[in-house]
């Protein structure tokens, strides 16, 4: 019995990514990280602004999200995601254009509670990278 | 009968209009493909959004106090309008039978004494509605700079759409746009996105789901990102049928002229012919005389 499934990152415009040959998927979850096995329960839930790692065969990846759904299926992961990068693709200066951004709307003040944690994760999530 | 010199300045300026609207032709094929192939590629995202908002309604437990995006405000006085076109002519019908449709559906909404909103997207849209529902139109969005139709945008207009929801603006929301069937045929599509309608729609998974956090947590999470995801598709299905009713109509467009050269060559010749014949008359009648 194999130890793999089938995982698929979609933006708005495209497929982003999809791999079948996936052994584990630790996901930024928006109560902790979640780690998904093969034949892990369904389950849907969504992310906060994390580093998804994808640990396969063929190696490992990375990808920065700021937000999205995942759902869990029959041993299928679906990430719906607005805003995804691989981390292996993505520079210093980008970085750190995401990292003034985060930062300039985690020093707003007239946002509500929630989204004031996400630009938080955002801004802590961007720092450990650099 | 014009003269000659008329009737030649005339095949000139045909063909050099057929010329034009071939060029727009291959334009719009070239601008086609590409917006199609980005239709199909957004399409994955926006069905799979569904499915999990699908088996998520499903799986709520507490329909009453279900998120107001889901279940509505529970009255239907003020119905916003979001009226999806072109920012460009010369497309054929594709404006044209957007808002016809929407025209028809404002004439329903007023006939029942409701409130109407409008915000148009897309110039042309504008231009059309402003003279009849002029004072209806609360905003108008435009993305000319946008060479594509981009998540970015349609983001915008979500935003604007639930703030103005949340705010209490309106109870129900329409948006208007062509989907795009094939090349030759685009359907005028009137979409209810607030509240949601899945009524009728049967979710293909008989899978419990476990969630984390709760329901409602997620659905409230989520039905923002769903209605800037349903603006996209529409603006997607959108651009691929401005390209691909342009391509319609200028195909006719120079099949048109081409005919129009043809006929007007025919009578150019014809009205030569008939100057030489005359001249010829004139000379033999002018020798017969001697």
């Amino acid at each position: 019995m194999s130890e793999e499934f089938k995982v698929e990152i979609v933006n708005p415009e495209k497929s982003f990514l999809v791999k079948d040959d996936v052994s584990e998927v630790v996901l930024p979850a928006f109560e902790g990280e979640m780690g998904i096995l093969r034949d892990h329960i369904s389950i849907i839930s969504f992310l906060k602004p994390g580093i998804i790692k994808i640990l396969s065969k063929s190696g490992d990846e990375n990808y920065y999200v700021e937000d999205g759904i995942v759902e869990f299926k029959n041993n299928n992961l679906s990430i719906l995601t607005s805003t995804v990068f691989n981390l292996a693709d993505m520079d210093k200066s980008k970085q750190q254009v995401l990292l003034k951004e985060a930062e300039e709307e985690a020093n707003k003040t007239d946002i509500n509670d929630q989204s004031k944690y996400l630009a938080d994760q955002k801004v802590e999530v961007l720092k450990t990278l650099n | 009968m014009a003269s000659l010199d008329d009737l030649k300045k005339r095949i000139a300026s045909v063909k050099s209009t057929q010329k034009i609207t071939k060029a727009m032709k291959m334009v719009a094929a070239a601008k086609l493909r590409r917006a199609q192939e980005s239709a199909e590629k957004g399409r994955p995202y926006s069905e799979k959004m569904n499915n999990v908002i699908l088996n998520l309604s499903n799986g709520i437990s507490d329909k009453e106090n279900a998120p107001k995006l889901l279940s509505g405000t529970g009255q239907e006085k003020t119905h916003l309008c979001v009226v999806m076109t072109s920012d460009r002519g010369l497309c054929g019908g594709f404006n044209s039978n957007i808002i016809k449709k929407a025209k028809s559906y404002f004439a329903k909404i007023l006939d029942e004494g409701k409130e109407l909103k409008i915000i148009t997207v897309g110039s042309k849209g504008n231009d059309q509605l402003k003279r009849v529902y002029g004072d209806k139109i609360i905003e108008n969005i435009s993305f000319k700079e946008s060479k594509n139709a981009n998540y970015f945008d349609a983001d915008k207009v979500g935003k604007m759409v639930i703030q103005k929801f949340e705010a209490g603006e309106f109870d129900v929301c329409t948006i208007f746009y062509n989907q795009f069937k094939n090349v030759i045929t685009q359907i005028p599509q009137a979409q209810q996105i607030i509240p949601l309608n899945n009524e009728g729609e049967e979710s293909n998974s008989e899978e419990t789901y476990e969630f984390e956090p709760d329901e409602d947590e997620i659905l409230s999470n989520l039905l923002p990102k769903n209605i800037s995801t349903q603006i996209f598709k529409a603006m997607l299905e959108n651009s691929a049928s401005e390209q691909g009713s342009r391509m319609s109509a200028m195909d006719n467009a120079t099949r048109n002229a081409g005919e129009m050269v043809d006929k007007l060559t025919i009578e150019y010749n014809r009205s030569r012919q008939a100057a030489i014949t005359k001249e010829l008359i004139e000379i033999i009648s002018g020798a017969e005389s001697l």
